[in-house]
């Protein structure tokens, strides 16, 4: 009997299944992330670029022309592509350090430009391919590779929150939101808002997704669902922070 | 495209930032990506000028790893882009590069040398040698051309494209600040007016048809799970570049294969080099002069040649030395005697040299 598996369509089998670990969250973002193409028919215009961390094991993820860059360097790559053929939609994906650390500059000007592409960064509040290390998303007294006895706030500061940074520092036009993996069908909308936004030429869109890391976090299944919702959700807000057109930005509302 | 830039040959007086601006209009450059360091800035600022007057496109990023990030971007997107950088700023390109030297591509970098090693001197050095032949965590798969004169910087800034599309590997343009600044007669023309084809460019990614359905998806990585597997991928690369050298390795001589005592020197400096071998051959000294146009990949076989014939070979460069090494490897075992010439940072003049050779010869 075969089975109909629930896989978008611009989802490449022969590289199924993934090579995420057991329980990562980012299949799930993948998975929001292809259904959104699906939707808006544009397969044949997305280039996807992926970072280096975890979310470089995406790089043959998608029927989709597809490039690995550097840690941090998926935004101007996206961009660089995008300038040299605007008919191209750019979708840059990225965990948090490569967004919010090693490429936050890169992160920052792109959306000061309100570089018309598209940014989705992971966040799973620590560095999952390099074995767990302290992230800028770390939570306070979260226990980390680098943060052995929790995060101490007071030397290292406090966790970045990307959309929101984003959202100020964007032109009206821009899109920004936050969704998690605990929520697919928000994610979805929320990235299929943030390409629409892109084809329709209005600039920068930007989703970050919270996500999930058992490996690092050293989880269980139930540990982790625990941490993403009640920990993560609570200092992390869900929601769309911008949208072009809308008279009152939704702010903090929980979508 | 719109209608060709230039129309005819047209004898011009221009600054060498100008020349390259131009250089890579004439080239039908699409795109530039690039950020401001001095002595390279006005490439940028002739660039802006131009583009709009001719359908090219320009972006100013926030820092170098970006213009080299994006240039790697816009190649992919299958366009003739390039960028400019000098000092700090080539550091800071190694990255971008070393993703180019790993998926093969066609980026074109012209490089403005200062003086090193850090911010120190903006004008004028040959000491991004060893950094822009060798930079980078790679192997140097990469091709660079110093040039000389005015003239060269527009016709190698042409070549340049062609090169890195032929054979995608990177290749630099390789000057210093005296070309970018000052003034110098050259000739500008249509590459097609003098038979030079552009390399036709193809996208990477953006192809007509849906990946998965009507062709293959194009997926782009540098990055390997097994060691054997970037072992493989290397050994094609070299392949491919060792197969290359002997089409563009590039070199220009005066009596180097019969000359006792043989000055060797590039860029800027090789116009003295030069000046002061035809001085004492005209007064009858047994000299001759060597200069490797492609600093990566050298003209191995031929500085072999001069180095098995020559008692003494003098080197003669801005910098301490970094000429001299890759000299030193691609003629290891020759008969003749190294002796060197090293200003590292400042200008050297024909006078200099030839007084230098006088001691040796």
């Amino acid at each position: 009997m075969s089975v109909q598996l629930a896989m978008p369509n611009c989802w490449r089998m022969e590289s199924k299944p993934h090579k995420f670990c057991p329980g990562c969250g980012h299949g799930i973002v993948l998975k929001a992330l292809g259904q959104a193409i699906d939707e808006l028919g544009i397969q044949d215009r997305a280039v996807f670029g992926c970072d280096i961390g975890c979310s470089l094991l995406a790089w043959d993820f998608f029927n989709i022309d597809t490039i690995q860059t550097h840690h941090g360097r998926t935004n101007p790559v996206i961009t660089g592509i995008k300038r040299a053929n605007p008919n191209v939609i750019g979708v840059a994906y990225m965990g948090d350090g490569g967004g919010y650390a090693i490429g936050s500059q890169h992160l920052v000007n792109a959306a000061a430009r309100n570089e018309n592409i598209t940014a989705i960064v992971v966040n799973n509040t620590q560095y999952g391919m390099t074995g767990g290390q302290m992230a800028p998303t770390t939570l306070p007294g979260q226990k980390t590779e680098t943060s052995p006895y929790g995060r101490d706030v007071a030397k290292t500061g406090n966790p970045t929150l990307g959309p929101e940074m984003v959202s100020a520092i964007t032109p009206d036009g821009a899109y920004v939101a936050r969704g998690t993996v605990s929520n697919v069908k928000q994610l979805t909308k929320f990235i299929k808002n943030a390409l629409e936004n892109q084809m329709n030429g209005n600039g920068f869109s930007f989703v970050e997704a919270l996500s999930t890391c058992p490996t690092n976090w050293r989880t269980n299944a139930t540990d982790t669902w625990k941490f993403l919702e009640k920990e993560m959700s609570q200092y992390f807000t869900v929601g769309e922070l911008k949208a072009p057109g809308s008279q009152n930005e939704e702010g903090q509302a929980n979508g | 495209m719109a209608e060709k830039v230039i129309q005819e040959e047209k004898r011009v007086f221009m600054t060498g930032n100008e020349v390259v601006a131009w250089g890579a209009l004439a080239a039908n450059a699409e795109i530039m990506y690039g950020y401001p360091i001095t002595p390279q800035n006005e490439i940028m600022h002739y660039w802006t000028r131009l583009a709009p007057k001719n359908e090219r496109e320009f972006l100013q990023t926030e820092d170098e790893l970006s213009a080299g990030f994006t240039t790697n971007g816009g190649v992919m997107a299958g366009r003739r882009a390039f960028t400019a950088t000098a000092g700090p700023g080539n550091t800071l390109m190694q990255e971008p590069i070393s993703m180019a030297e790993a998926m093969r591509l066609p980026t074109v970098t012209i490089v403005q040398q200062r003086g090193g090693p850090s911010t120190a001197t903006v004008i004028y050095s040959q000491q991004e040698v060893t950094l822009t032949t060798l930079g980078g965590n790679g192997e140097g798969l990469r091709v660079v051309y110093s040039t000389a004169t005015h003239q060269e910087l527009f016709d190698y800034t042409i070549k340049a494209f062609n090169t890195a599309w032929k054979y995608r590997f990177p290749t630099f343009v390789l000057a210093d600040g005296y070309q970018a600044k000052m003034r110098e007669s050259l000739v500008m023309y249509d590459p097609a007016s003098k038979g030079i084809e552009m390399f036709p460019t193809e996208p990477f990614v953006g192809k007509e048809g849906t990946p998965g359905v009507d062709r293959e998806p194009g997926h782009f990585r540098n990055t390997y799970n097994v060691e054997e597997e970037l072992y493989d991928v290397l050994q094609e690369h070299f392949a491919d570049y060792n197969k290359m050298t002997p089409e563009v390795a590039e070199y220009k001589e005066i009596g180097s294969k019969e000359s006792k005592v043989v000055v060797i020197a590039h860029g800027v400096v090789a116009r003295g080099a030069k000046a002061a071998v035809e001085d004492l051959r005209a007064e009858g000294f047994n000299v001759g002069f060597f200069r490797p146009v492609t600093l990566r990949p050298l003209a191995v076989p031929e500085l072999r040649e001069v180095a098995n014939n020559a008692d003494k070979i003098l080197v003669v460069e801005s910098a301490n030395g970094q000429m001299d090494r890759l000299l030193k490897e691609a003629i290891y075992g020759c008969s003749a005697e190294m002796l060197s010439l090293f200003k590292p940072g400042v200008g050297i003049t024909a006078e200099e040299i030839e007084a230098r050779v006088r001691e040796i010869v």
